[in-house]
């Protein structure tokens, strides 16, 4: 393109790059049984998770780390991670009050406030600080109607019975080579429970924040939906800027019952390391969803902007006859950012509907991929899956490709596949400017409107956000 | 009309531009007053787009001399925006289709773009949509326009109408239509060339690009001018375009070739 045109390939700056100083509690670098032994010790559990943690360890010992995907980057050195740093404080504290005030104000300038004040009216808000979750906003007004949201070291302590019957259930420990390391030292992160019947009164929202640079995050979620119980839940992720690669494997389950509905929502904003690629997040990420009961329903909506690579398919394994599945994805790539990102849609049980609607947004020298399985077994006579993949491309280096793989057993169903590529054309670009629209103003609208299908499915307070997020993302990208 | 003491919107001086390398403008002057309207006609290839392109602001087309003066301001240092700020307006010939970008939402942003530069208040969703259905009877449009996408799936004329009711919202000073009239019928030119007359004023002025007399039929140009090879060849009243009706153009080769250009 002309001078006019041509700007740096430059991203805005990443503002969520700070790091907290603050004094942790950390163990030594390296991974060994003894060290999977201490994080359990340190945490205190029973019997039943030293052992789930035990056999995923050993299982993850004979495992190859994968390569299939369309992502190259150095190997990692499992041996140079701390696997457990939690900031230096007492038990988790029961008021606000009693946490750090430097906590309390990282979250704040995340823009999660948690004091009683501040905080959001209609989210409660679990919030977690490198291996650890910090505090839990709205706890007592969600037990009134019988919901359970807390940090997963707590549900492992006043929830037992729930965690032993639904952990791994979903996501097996040796699942996948990544799943089997979460499931081994897996630190914290969030349990939702919602009972029989209830729909859960508020959003539920968990922010995770990296801090520390040689740390890996591996956080673990459970949400389970009983019969006819709805919930929708929020994540959202930052991290300091270091030149150096961290690690963040984390492990999501998702348990819908009959005529449950859950739908989960991520905006993840890892940092994504610089313009030439140096330093920000390995997002090696499994998140399934088991549509268990008949007429469950689980959704899917992840806005990724974030990491220097992407590895995740949120999952839906449709069991329950009529049970319905949904993936909307943006993922966005920009400097030299790649994203492996799509899902798997199993249809296991009869009349199971699924939709994919993936948008990738590539810019930069970065590459973007969409990879995702549609399954039909042969239970799932009359299931019908939808697939709707569109790329769009930002200068002339960035990537785009499409890997869908589509497996029937069953004749009696239908799969829809529609993709497309576009770029974003000068042509374009000067339609809006000669209209007084500026050009990087013209280029967050045509972005946006090309994502408009997946933002509509964020809750309405993050669908304004996840569209400023875009923007400030593709800031100076386009020339 | 046309009135010797009017303001001097636009003065263009010996204006050279150049597409990939390739020069196609060759010396353009041309000055427009405030309150006239000129036609520009010329045959494929004589630099009547290329003239509108330059004048808005495209980055495929390259200055390479001369120069454009808006209201006595340079125009030619600044964005494309920033002309459409200031008031100067390019109807395209071929408006593109902006999948997923609203129609409503687009008109809302270049309105506030246009009214915030001339220190007009913000118009919010809802004063918009008056303000917009207001403007919508000077091109006689369906209102269902407004909640696609920017001319996507619109037919030719409709595409063309949606030119026209930008123009009613951005209130420009000067206005270059390219082409308007190519590929409408005789029904959709009429309601285009009534909002055309609508918007006129003596405040304003517009330069009509046409191959054809019947746009003409419909506006009455002040001054018409006859582009060829890069320049304007000759000038004159209305009644050049009528003769132009009869004689056609071929006088203009012989004419470039006595000056030696071809």
């Amino acid at each position: 393109m002309t001078s006019t045109s041509t700007r740096d390939l430059v991203s805005q700056p990443y503002k969520y790059g700070f790091v907290t100083e603050i004094e942790t509690d950390k163990i030594a670098k390296g991974l060994s049984e003894d060290v999977v032994r201490l994080i359990s010790e340190k945490k205190a559990e029973p019997d039943f998770l030293l052992q789930f943690r035990l056999k995923a360890f050993r299982h993850w010992l004979t495992l190859e780390e994968p390569d299939w995907a369309a992502l190259g980057y150095p190997p990692i050195d499992y041996q140079d991670i701390v696997y457990y740093a939690a900031p230096k404080q007492q038990e988790k504290k029961a008021s606000l009050d009693e946490v750090d005030p430097k906590l309390l104000e990282t979250f704040d300038k995340l823009g999660i406030p948690l004091s009683e004040q501040k905080r959001l009216s209609n989210v409660a808000v679990d919030a977690v600080f490198d291996s650890v979750s910090i505090a839990t906003t709205y706890k007592e007004k969600l037990a009134e109607h019988g919901v359970v949201f807390c940090s997963f070291s707590e549900a492992v302590k006043e929830h037992p019975d729930l965690i032993e019957r639904y952990l791994g259930t979903v996501v097996a420990s040796n699942d996948n080579y990544f799943a089997a390391l979460n499931s081994a030292v897996f630190s914290d992160g969030s349990f939702v429970f919602i009972p029989k019947g209830v729909e859960c009164p508020m959003e539920l929202s968990t922010y995770f924040r990296i801090n520390s640079g040689d740390t890996g995050q591996f956080e673990r979620t459970l949400i389970v939906a009983e019969e006819g119980a709805s919930v929708s839940y929020l994540e959202g992720c930052t991290a300091p800027m270091f030149d150096t690669n961290q690690l963040h494997a984390a492990v999501v389950e998702l348990v819908a019952l009959d005529d449950a509905s859950i739908k989960y929502s991520t905006v993840q904003n890892w940092y994504a390391g610089d313009e030439n690629g140096v330093g920000g997040i390995y997002n090696f990420v499994t998140k399934r969803g088991q549509c268990r009961g008949a007429r469950s329903r689980i959704s899917w909506t992840q806005v990724e902007t974030g990491s220097a690579i992407t590895w995740k398919y949120p999952s839906c394994v449709l069991q329950g006859a009529d049970s319905v599945g949904e993936f909307y994805s943006v993922a966005l790539t920009n400097n030299r950012q790649q994203a492996d990102t799509g899902t798997k849609m199993v249809h296991v049980g009869p009349r199971t509907r699924s939709t994919i609607v993936s948008k990738g947004i590539s810019a930069g020298h970065s590459s973007n991929s969409y990879r995702g399985l549609v399954q039909i077994g042969p239970g799932a006579s009359g299931a019908r899956n939808y697939s709707q993949c569109d790329s769009m491309l930002i200068g002339d280096q960035a990537g785009a490709n499409t890997y869908p793989y589509i497996r029937s057993q069953q004749p009696d169903s239908a799969v829809e596949h529609e993709a497309s590529t576009c770029r974003i054309s000068e042509d374009q670009l000067f339609y809006l400017q000669s209209r007084g629209i500026g050009f990087e103003e013209a280029v967050s609208m045509m972005v946006s409107g090309f994502c408009r299908d997946v933002f509509n499915q964020l809750p309405m307070e993050f669908a304004a956000e996840a569209d400023k997020l875009l923007a400030l993302k593709l800031e100076g990208s386009v020339g | 009309m046309i009135r010797p003491d009017a303001e001097l919107l636009l003065d263009i001086s010996d204006l050279h531009a150049s597409v990939e390398d390739q020069p196609i403008l060759k010396g353009v002057n041309l000055q427009v007053r405030a309150g006239e309207i000129h036609a520009v006609m010329g045959r494929n290839g004589s630099g009547k787009s290329t003239l509108s392109k330059v004048l808005a602001g495209h980055p495929a087309y390259r200055v390479t001399g001369g120069s454009v003066r808006y209201r006595g301001d340079d125009l030619l240092t600044l964005e494309p925006e920033q002309r459409a700020r200031l008031g100067v307006f390019l109807g395209f010939q071929y408006p593109v289709e902006i999948p997923g970008v609203s129609n409503l939402e687009f008109l809302r942003v270049s309105t506030n773009a246009r009214r915030e530069t001339q220190g007009q208040e913000e118009l919010d969703t809802f004063d918009f949509e008056d303000h917009v259905r207001e403007r919508l009877k000077v091109v006689q449009m369906d209102p269902a326009f407004l909640d696609r996408s920017v001319n996507q799936g619109f037919s030719g004329g409709e595409k063309k109408r949606n030119e026209i009711l930008q123009m009613a919202l951005l209130e420009p000073v000067v206005s270059i239509l390219d082409e308007t009239d190519s590929g409408l019928d005789i029904d959709a030119l009429r309601i285009v060339a009534s909002g055309v007359n609508q918007l006129s004023s003596p405040e304003t002025a517009s330069i009509l690009i046409t191959h054809y007399q019947r746009l003409l039929d419909e506006i009455t140009p002040d001054y018409v001018h006859v582009m060829a090879a890069g320049r304007i060849l000759r000038t004159g009243g209305r009644e050049l375009a009528l003769e132009l009706e009869q004689i056609g153009y071929d006088w203009v080769d012989e004419q470039l070739a006595a000056e030696g250009v071809v």
